[in-house]
């Protein structure tokens, strides 16, 4: 029998505004515990929440990056439940009316292209953390983080397999970070997915019944817990069983899902508009916002990438996955003209200091234009390529520009034909026996040669040079 | 007699240095004193009364006092303020010191009206009688044995007794005009909208509305003026011009249409009642006002519709009384859900859980089409029976209540009952539209009687020259229980 796998998944995106999306307080994260919670967030008696517009502004732009209908008009509604990391005792979300309708989302695999439908996605606060076992074995609550704008995803149950999920989720998670909206952070918990899983037979059109797992905060658990979650599914009815609707919680040390609450304990949310917040209506000022804040998405620019600057698909792929990398590219083209020599730095050194030193790009000391400048200084011969990596190494050191550091070092390249001749006497009459043994043949004794020739002139010898008159003197000889 | 005389003629006294703010609130304190047995207070801020009085005094004597200061108010227990303890009438907030003041209370302050205490209420303004309270039942001024209405009580009390000259109310159902009209005091519920929600401890959020309990409708001008106006902080407080209300009092009403609705004259009111409005539209008519005989045909659904939405909104809005972050908690409990249902079994009263479970009942899946969407649609309906009327008429007249004040215990077994009471006035909060609530008589027992005259929304100015050019010809507002004159 052949199984096929149904997922769907739940995505809370945190989004980047300064402050609440009901109050005034700051979102920062690190805080001290209730510093960043003011009385609206800790729902004092008599407050009442007042809509951040940049959270609006957010999920429009969200809309608009996925091709979906952005409500002029949406509701919000309480989602009613009781728990202490919820002060008000409801959520105030979004339910019958959100603010973003359908839209799509493309993934790549593996040469194909699938595209995933967004079923919605919608404006809800976050709750505060509960702190068990904090104080004496008492739990304590920390509410910095009640009322942290969240947009929710949800996407169509379009997704085949763990590894469609995980492309998915990655593609989203580029989306979000592109549009400025959230910082992606999963470790912080600014982008946390919740999954509704099923199986069934290859070929059947009916959905199996569904489980929800949570508690997937990372790639890596998300995959995992989706892959146990449908074995498990597969295994209990090829035993003759039966799936039970069910909430359950992946436990990432043990690799396994265990069953949380089921349909009948499911909670009552008895959601109902909120009478504290009129409708929040989009007007066309704010839709013209929300598209002017609308950079070119990731795509886009790729094949942009690959049609103007002439980039691998690879190249152009890699240097649009993140915004500001691909605005790094983009200025250190416009200082240099070199595309593809810029790629083969970015891609190469830049990223790999980066990764080697844990820095973020922002944090880089080489700016696009010292590095547009170092790519110049190649191109007309000042440096060669092993010059230009030492170039490099000074200013991610923070030595200064190139020219500088060129000069500073003496590391400009040795172009004098004159005295290239004289080193290459020089080797020659060192090496009678390796000259010997080239001018026998052994061909392969011509770059030691050369070698001996560059190490010579601590590498600053025009290679070019030193290549055609070595050969000529060999070959005169 | 200073503690006889309304706002405006004590704000004129204290101009003219006639009294100072001192002996204005010394006289009010000591009222309060001598009338507790009314308990129309849950706090008295003695102290700091007499500190804003000093300050009050000082800043006359500066020359920088306005019109208002050193004027002398209560504000309804809902009404958040930092310095004395909010209760909203419950064992829950008992202890509850907000760290915050109210919108409502800020801005009255910041005019110079000084907070002398806070007024018993039903609990969390759940009630028609101020028996619900947990700090005890408040007694009508007019008959000790009789409620003072509510849930407002504590304010129309303490204002019918003089223990204050005007004092602050909330108003979901009738928690303004009723108490209002049962101890012969102007009372005036704005439209939806006006007046700001922020800090006014939330019951039924669509219907609540913030408004003045008065001596006269120029008093309520007076509050209201200071009260009225968009507040940030509150979403669906509007951006609509607060016009000078003392400025648009005394305009002539020759020739305004009054709609008398049949549906509120009927044989269920009191036969006292229906004489003193008949002769309270009478004097209208004097003043040149036209009757005509208009029709709210959807009036009897009103209070049904109420008791799916006012519960509901609060059943939700009481959440947050959960014993975790203030307020009371249990003292013993096994888990967290155990803290819950002790903490919330005992802190909230009877009626207060009687609302939270209908409303639980009425929003739970499976019953929110029937009850909670049903009850909307019946809303919306309201609301346009009033908008039909008004294209036919200016102003709404009828009685404010059925009967004229209970006694005490009366009706507190049987909520229908109870409820009836709001039965001319729930529906105005339905619709969101402004009421007030004037005396216009005493029924054989000398209980005071009180007229609801219903406008268009946002015409609180309308209303309140109504009232204060009927005023001007009669003289029912100026009655006093005799024991407080």
């Amino acid at each position: 029998m052949q199984w096929e796998s149904v997922i769907g998944l739940e995505v809370h995106v945190q989004l980047m505004t300064k402050s609440k999306i009901f109050s005034g307080a700051s979102t920062a994260f690190g805080a001290k515990a209730n510093d960043q919670a003011c009385e609206v967030d800790a729902a004092f008696p008599g407050v009442l929440p007042v809509m951040n517009r940049t959270a609006a502004l957010m999920a429009v732009r969200f809309g608009l990056a996925i091709g979906a209908t952005v409500n002029r008009y949406s509701v919000f509604a309480r989602k009613n439940y009781f728990y202490p990391d919820l002060p008000k005792g409801y959520q105030i979300s979004q339910y019958e009316l959100p603010i973003v309708s359908g839209g799509e989302i493309k993934i790549n695999l593996q040469d194909v292209q699938k595209r995933i439908g967004i079923t919605r996605a919608h404006l809800e606060e976050d709750a505060g953390k509960l702190l068990h076992n904090n104080v004496d074995g008492q739990s304590s609550i920390d509410l910095n983080r009640a009322g942290t704008p969240l947009l929710e995803v949800v996407s169509e149950p379009d997704l085949r397999s763990p590894a469609e999920a995980i492309a998915y989720l990655k593609k989203l998670h580029k989306l979000v970070r592109y549009l400025g909206i959230c910082d992606g952070n999963m470790q912080e918990g600014s982008f946390r997915c919740d999954a509704n899983v099923s199986v069934r037979l290859l070929g059947e059109s009916a959905l199996g019944t569904r489980c929800e797992l949570k508690n997937l905060n990372s790639f890596r658990f998300i995959e995992k817990g989706l892959q146990f979650e449908i074995k498990r599914q597969i295994e209990l009815i090829e035993d003759g069983g039966q799936i039970l609707q069910q909430t359950r919680l992946y436990d990432p040390d043990a690799d396994l899902t265990r069953a949380m609450r089921s349909k009948e304990e499911a909670h009552d949310y008895r959601y109902f508009p909120d009478p504290d917040l009129p409708p929040l209506v989009i007007d066309d000022i704010m839709l013209a916002e929300a598209r002017s804040d609308l950079p070119e998405l990731p795509d886009v620019r790729c094949m942009r990438f690959t049609a103007d600057y002439k980039l691998k698909p690879t190249d152009a792929e890699l240097l649009t996955s993140e915004r500001d990398l691909a605005d790094y590219f983009e200025h250190t083209v416009s200082f240099c003209g070199d595309s593809r020599n810029t790629a083969n730095w970015i891609t190469g050194e830049l990223l790999a200091h980066l990764n080697r030193d844990g820095l973020h790009l922002e944090e880089s000391r080489v700016t696009p234009e010292m590095l547009g400048d170092l790519i110049t200084r190649i191109n007309d011969n000042s440096i060669s390529g092993t010059i230009a990596k030492e170039v490099f190494e000074g200013m991610w050191n923070g030595e200064g520009n190139p020219v500088d550091i060129i000069t500073s070092k003496n590391l400009g390249q040795i172009t004098d034909i004159d005295q290239i001749n004289s080193v290459i006497d020089q080797v020659i009459n060192e090496f009678t026996q390796q000259v010997l043994e080239y001018q026998n043949g052994q061909e392969k004794i011509f770059g030691f040669l050369v070698g001996k020739v560059m190490l010579e002139t601590k590498g600053k010898a025009d290679p070019k040079i030193v290549t055609t008159n070595l050969r000529n003197k060999l070959s005169s000889k | 007699m200073p503690y006889r005389q309304t706002l405006t003629v004590l704000s004129a006294m204290l101009k003219q240095g006639k009294i100072s703010a001192v002996e204005l609130v010394r006289c009010y304190l000591d009222r309060i004193q001598r009338f507790q047995n009314l308990n129309a207070f849950i706090a008295v801020d003695e102290e700091g009364a007499l500190i804003q009085a000093e300050s009050a005094d000082q800043l006359r004597m500066q020359g920088e006092a306005t019109n208002l200061t050193g004027l002398p108010i209560a504000h309804k227990d809902i009404f958040c303020t930092r310095a004395l303890k909010t209760t909203c009438g419950s064992r829950m907030l008992e202890n509850f010191v907000s760290p915050y003041d109210a919108t409502v209370v800020e801005r009255l302050a910041k005019v110079g009206f000084i907070s002398i205490g806070k007024t018993n209420m039903d609990e969390f303004a759940m009630g028609s009688s101020t028996e619900t309270s947990y700090f005890g039942h408040t007694c009508n001024p007019w008959d000790r044995n009789r409620v003072a209405g509510g849930s407002s009580g504590g304010s129309a009390a303490a204002v019918a007794a003089r223990l204050v000259p005007a004092a602050t109310g909330t108003d979901t159902g009738g928690s303004i005009r009723q108490p209002a009209a049962f101890c012969g005091l102007t009372g005036l519920k704005p439209s939806y909208g006006r007046v700001s929600r922020y800090g006014m401890i939330a019951y039924a959020s669509s219907l609540d509305q913030g408004g003045p309990i008065a001596q006269t409708a120029e008093d309520a001008a007076l509050l209201l003026q200071n009260m009225a106006g968009l507040d940030r902080k509150d979403s669906t407080s509007l951006d609509r011009q607060v016009p000078d209300y003392m400025a648009t009092l005394n305009r002539s009403i020759s020739g305004l249409k009054i709609g008398v609705p049949k549906e509120f004259f009927d044989s269920s009111v009191d036969q006292s009642i229906l004489t003193a409005a008949h002769s309270a539209l009478a004097e209208f008519e004097k003043l040149g006002a036209q009757l005509i005989d208009i029709s709210l045909p959807n009036s009897a659904a009103g209070i049904p519709c109420y008791y799916v939405i006012a519960p509901a909104e609060a059943s939700s809005n009481l959440s947050r009384f959960d014993g975790v972050r203030y307020g009371y908690r249990t003292e013993s409990y096994g888990d967290l859900k155990e803290m819950y249902e002790k903490t919330r079994n005992e802190g909230f009263g009877a009626e207060v859980k009687h609302r939270i479970m209908i409303g639980t009942f009425a929003l739970s899946t499976g019953y929110y089409d029937a009850y909670y969407r049903k009850a909307q649609q019946i809303r919306r309906i309201i609301a346009e029976d009033f908008r039909n009327a008004f294209y036919h008429c200016d102003y709404i007249a009828g009685p404010t209540t059925p009967t004229t004040a209970f006694l005490l215990g009366e009706k507190i077994s049987d909520p229908v009952s109870m409820y009836l009471s709001d039965i001319f006035t729930i529906t105005v909060n339905l619709a969101g539209i402004p009421a007030i609530s004037m005396p216009v008589g005493f029924d054989n027992k000398g209980l005071p009687i009180g007229l609801q005259l219903t406008g268009p929304s946002f015409d609180e100015s309308g209303l309140l020259n109504m009232t204060h050019r009927y005023q001007q010809v009669t003289d029912w507002h100026w009655q006093l229980p005799k024991e407080y004159l």
